[in-house]
C-alpha cells in the first residue's frame, strides 16, 4: 500500500469563486513540505478541502491517499485512512472534556485500521490514560488540560497545543498543519515547533502551511512550495525561505504577474 | 410500580416509534371506574383505609378541581379527556408476568442503557420479587438510627399522621393549579421523608428503591421536609423508558427547607410517547437554606413542569437546572420559578432545551421580587439547542420585580450543531452521528455531571440511544 498523498490538478472553489486553480503535490509518508503563501492566497481553502470541508467545492482534480480517492469520502473516513488537519482557527466543543473527546476520535481511526467496523470499541480507559499521560509529557502539556472542555475559552496557544496532541494521539500518516504557528508569541512558536518536530519521523508525511517562515527554524522541510493565487509557482530547498524572508513575497509576485489580494483575514 | 391491562411501550420515547401493545396476567384488586366524581373518591379512601381529614381534603380539592377551567397556556391539552381515565388502580402484589413476555426490543434497550438485571425487571413491570427490596429494607434500617423517615406517603399518613398533616398540601394548596387540585383529589403513592436537625443524609434517597405497587404512580404526592441544619439528596426517576398504559401523570411535589438546611432534588424522566405529564413542585426556603432542583425531561406527549423556590427569610438560595430533550410528536414546556419574598436571597436558574425531528421546546420562567427584598440577586440562563429545521424552541420568561435594589440577570441564547464543529469532529474520525451525540451530550454536561455516577453513565447512552439514526 501506498501512504502517499497524491494531489493532481485540484481545484476548489467557495461560494462560485475559483480559488485553487489546479495545484500539484505530493507528500509522503516520512517527508517534511513547507507551503508557503500570502493571506488570501488559498492555503486554508486547500486544507479544508483534502479534508473533506462541505462548503468547499471540489471542481476537479484529484486527491489519492491509500491508493484510494479520497475526494469520495466523508471527513471521518479521510481520517480514518490517516490524514489529519491541525486547524487554523480550531472550534470549541463546550462540555466535552478534551481527554473523552480523544478517546472517542483515538478508538474511531483505530478501529477503522484493526478491523474497518463501523462500531467502534473505546480503548480501554487504564491503556488509553496511560498513552495520553505519556504523551502529554512528552509535548510538556499540562495535566489539567485534559479534563478541560474542548478548545473551550482556550487561549491562541493552548488550542495549538491541543491540536498537536490530537496530531500526537491519533498517529496519523500525513499531517497537515494550517498556520500552527499564527498568533503566537516566540515562546509559543518554539514549543509548538518543537513538539511538532519531536513527532517527525518515517511513519508521518507533514504539509506545514504557514505564511511566515518562524516555524520552520524548529522543522527544517525538505521540499518547500510557493501558493500564488492559488498554484504553486515555485518549488525547492530550505533556499526558497530564505529567499522569502529577505524579500517577502512582492518580487515573486511581480515575477508571476499576480497582483496583490486586498484583504488580510489572518494574523 | 402500576399494573395496568395493556401497556404501551415506546422503545426509548424518543427517537423511534415502536409501539409496544402487550397484555399482562395481572389482576388487579380494585380498579375504579373510568372518570372522576366523589363516589370513586370515597371507594379509593375506604380501600385506602385513611383518615377522615384526607377524605375531607380529597373531595374538597375535588370541588376545586371541578370549578377550574382547563389549562390555557403551556400545551397543548385539548387531546386530554379526563372522563376516559382509570384515576385509581390498586394492584395485587403479586405480578404473574415473566421476563419471558417482556418483548426483546425493551430488553434489548435495557442492555445498551446498561440498567442492571434486577433493575430490569422491575422497571419492565416484571419485578414484584424486586431483589432491591431487600436493598430498600436495610436503607431504610440504616436511615431509621439517625431518625430519616423515608416512606410511601400512603404509610405516612398512617405512620406518622401529625407530621404529614401539617405540612402536606402547605406548600402547594390544592387551588393552585388544576393539576395541583386533581392531585390532590386522587394522589396515590410517592414519597414522604423527613431528616431531623442537623441529620445530614450521605447518600442520595433513590425513589425507586421503595417498591409497592403504587410506586411511580399517575398522581404522585411526595412531600420532603428537612429540618433546621439537614441536608438531604432526593433522586426519582431513571433513564430507562417509563411503562404506562396510563396517558395522564399527574405528581405534586411539596419541600420544606427550615432555617439552614440544604435539599437537592433530581429527577430524570423518560415517558413513553402517549403521557402527558403535568407535574407542580415546589419549596419553600427558610432563613440561609438552600434547595436546588436538578430536572431533566424526556420523553411524553407533553411535560408542563416548572420546579418552583420560594425564598422565604434572608439567606435563602434557589437554584433550578433543567434539561429537555423534545423529540417528534413531543412538547417539553419547562422552566423554572423563583419568588424572593426576602432581603438577600439569591437564585440561578439554567435551563437546557434540545429540539429534534419536530419536536419543541419551551422555556417558561418566572422571576419575582417582593417589595423591600433588597440585595436579592437572581441569573438566568437559557440556553436552547435546535438539531433540524423543523423542530422549535421558545422561551416565554416573565421578571416581576418590585424592588429597586435588586441585580437579574437573563441570558438566552439559540444555537444549531454548527458545519463547524460537526466538521471538527468528523475530521477526527468520528461519523456525523457520534459528531452530533457527542455536541448533544457536551450541551447537557452542565446537569449531568450533577447527577449520581450511575445516572450520569445512563444518561449519556441515552443521548447516544436517542441520536441513533438521527443523522441522514
Ligand atoms: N468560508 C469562507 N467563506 C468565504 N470566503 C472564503 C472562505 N474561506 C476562504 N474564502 C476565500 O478564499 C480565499 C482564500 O482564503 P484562505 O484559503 O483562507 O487563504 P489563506 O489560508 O491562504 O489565508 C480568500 O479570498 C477568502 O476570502
Ligand atoms: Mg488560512
Amino acid at each position: 500500500m501506498c501512504n502517499d498523498l497524491i494531489i493532481q490538478d485540484l481545484h476548489v472553489s467557495v461560494q462560485g469563486n475559483p480559488i485553487i486553480k489546479g495545484l500539484n503535490l505530493t507528500v509522503k509518508q516520512g517527508e517534511v513540505h513547507a507551503l508557503m503563501g500570502p493571506n488570501g492566497s488559498g492555503k486554508s481553502t486547500l486544507a479544508k478541502g483534502l479534508m473533506g470541508h462541505p462548503f468547499y467545492e471540489i471542481d476537479s482534480g484529484e486527491v489519492i491517499f491509500n491508493d484510494v480517492d479520497v475526494l469520495e469520502l466523508e471527513p471521518n473516513e479521510r481520517a480514518k485512512l490517516g490524514l489529519f488537519l491541525a486547524f487554523q482557527y480550531p472550534t470549541a466543543i463546550p462540555g466535552v472534556s478534551l481527554a473523552n473527546f480523544l478517546r472517542i476520535a483515538a478508538s474511531a481511526v483505530r478501529s477503522a485500521e484493526t478491523n474497518g467496523s463501523e462500531n467502534n470499541e473505546l480503548i480501554p480507559m487504564r491503556e488509553f490514560r496511560k498513552e495520553l499521560r505519556a504523551k502529554m509529557t512528552q509535548l510538556g502539556v499540562d495535566d489539567s488540560f485534559a479534563r478541560r472542555y474542548l478548545n473551550d475559552g482556550f487561549s491562541g496557544g493552548e488550542m495549538k497545543r491541543a491540536e498537536i496532541l490530537q496530531l500526537a494521539m491519533l498517529e496519523p500518516k500525513i499531517a497537515i498543519l494550517d498556520e500552527t504557528d499564527s498568533g503566537l508569541d516566540i515562546d509559543a512558536v518554539r514549543i509548538v515547533g518543537e513538539s511538532v518536530s519531536s513527532l517527525v519521523g518515517p511513519e508521518l508525511g507533514v504539509l506545514i502551511i504557514t505564511h511566515y517562515p518562524r516555524l520552520l527554524d524548529y522543522i527544517r522541510p525538505q521540499f518547500v512550495h510557493i501558493l500564488l493565487d492559488g498554484r504553486i509557482v515555485e518549488s525547492g530547498g530550505w533556499e526558497l525561505t530564505q529567499v522569502l524572508e529577505a524579500e517577502g513575497y512582492d518580487p515573486m509576485r511581480e515575477k508571476y504577474g499576480i497582483a496583490e489580494t486586498v484583504q488580510e483575514n489572518t494574523i | 410500580m402500576a399494573t395496568p391491562e395493556t401497556r404501551e411501550v415506546d422503545e426509548i420515547g424518543i427517537s423511534k416509534d415502536y409501539q409496544y401493545g402487550f397484555h399482562d396476567d395481572v389482576k388487579p384488586t380494585f380498579k375504579s371506574r373510568k372518570g372522576l366524581d366523589e363516589e370513586v373518591i370515597n371507594q379509593m379512601c375506604d380501600i385506602k383505609e385513611e383518615p377522615d381529614w384526607m377524605r375531607e381534603y380529597r373531595l374538597n380539592a375535588y370541588e376545586i378541581f371541578k370549578q377550574k377551567p382547563m389549562t390555557k397556556w403551556g400545551g397543548d391539552l385539548s387531546q386530554l379527556d379526563f372522563d376516559d381515565i382509570y384515576y385509581y388502580v390498586k394492584a395485587s402484589d403479586r405480578s404473574e408476568r415473566s421476563w419471558d413476555d417482556v418483548p426483546e426490543d425493551i430488553k434489548k434497550t435495557f442492555d445498551r442503557l446498561g440498567i442492571p438485571e434486577a433493575e430490569r425487571k422491575f422497571l419492565a413491570g416484571v419485578g414484584a420479587q424486586y431483589d432491591s427490596e431487600v436493598v430498600y429494607h436495610n436503607i431504610v434500617e440504616e436511615l431509621d438510627k439517625i431518625g430519616v423517615v423515608f416512606l410511601d406517603t400512603d404509610t405516612a399518613i398512617k405512620e406518622y399522621p401529625d407530621l404529614v398533616k401539617k405540612y402536606f398540601g402547605t406548600i402547594i394548596p390544592s387551588a393552585d393549579n388544576q393539576f395541583a387540585a386533581l392531585n390532590s383529589a386522587v394522589w396515590s403513592g410517592g414519597s414522604f421523608v423527613y431528616v431531623p436537625p442537623g441529620v445530614k443524609v450521605e447518600y442520595p434517597l433513590q425513589a425507586y428503591f421503595r417498591i409497592n405497587s403504587e410506586n411511580m404512580g399517575q398522581f404522585e404526592r411526595t412531600l420532603i421536609i428537612a429540618d433546621e441544619g439537614s441536608q438531604v439528596h432526593y433522586v426519582e426517576g431513571c433513564t430507562a423508558p417509563t411503562f404506562s398504559s396510563e396517558s395522564l401523570h399527574s405528581a405534586v411535589v411539596e419541600i420544606v427547607c427550615m432555617k439552614g438546611s440544604r435539599v437537592r432534588y433530581t429527577t430524570i424522566q423518560n415517558w413513553a410517547g402517549n403521557v402527558y405529564n403535568l407535574v407542580t413542585k415546589r419549596a419553600m426556603a427558610y432563613q440561609d437554606a438552600q434547595m436546588e432542583w436538578v430536572d431533566g425531561n424526556l420523553g411524553s406527549k407533553l411535560t408542563m413542569k416548572y420546579p418552583s423556590v420560594y425564598m422565604m427569610e434572608p439567606g435563602a438560595r434557589g437554584e433550578i437546572l433543567s434539561i429537555a430533550f423534545a423529540s417528534k410528536g413531543q412538547h417539553q414546556d419547562a422552566g423554572a420559578k423563583v419568588y424572593h419574598c426576602a432581603p438577600h436571597t439569591t437564585s440561578q436558574i439554567t435551563s437546557k432545551s434540545i429540539s429534534k425531528d419536530g419536536g419543541r421546546s419551551s422555556y417558561r420562567g418566572w422571576v419575582d421580587v417582593a417589595k423591600g427584598a433588597k440585595g436579592c440577586k437572581s441569573h438566568v440562563v437559557c440556553d436552547a439547542l435546535i438539531l433540524d429545521r423543523d423542530s422549535r424552541s421558545d422561551t416565554y420568561p416573565v421578571i416581576e420585580i418590585n424592588e429597586n435594589d435588586t441585580n437579574i440577570e437573563h441570558e438566552a441564547r439559540v444555537s444549531k450543531i454548527g458545519e463547524e464543529q460537526l466538521f471538527y469532529l468528523m475530521s477526527r474520525g468520528l461519523s456525523e452521528e457520534e459528531a452530533s451525540t457527542m455536541i448533544v451530550n457536551g450541551f447537557i454536561e452542565p446537569l449531568v455531571k450533577e447527577l449520581p455516577m450511575e445516572y450520569a453513565v445512563e444518561m449519556n447512552r441515552l443521548i447516544q440511544l436517542q441520536m441513533e439514526g438521527s443523522v441522514g
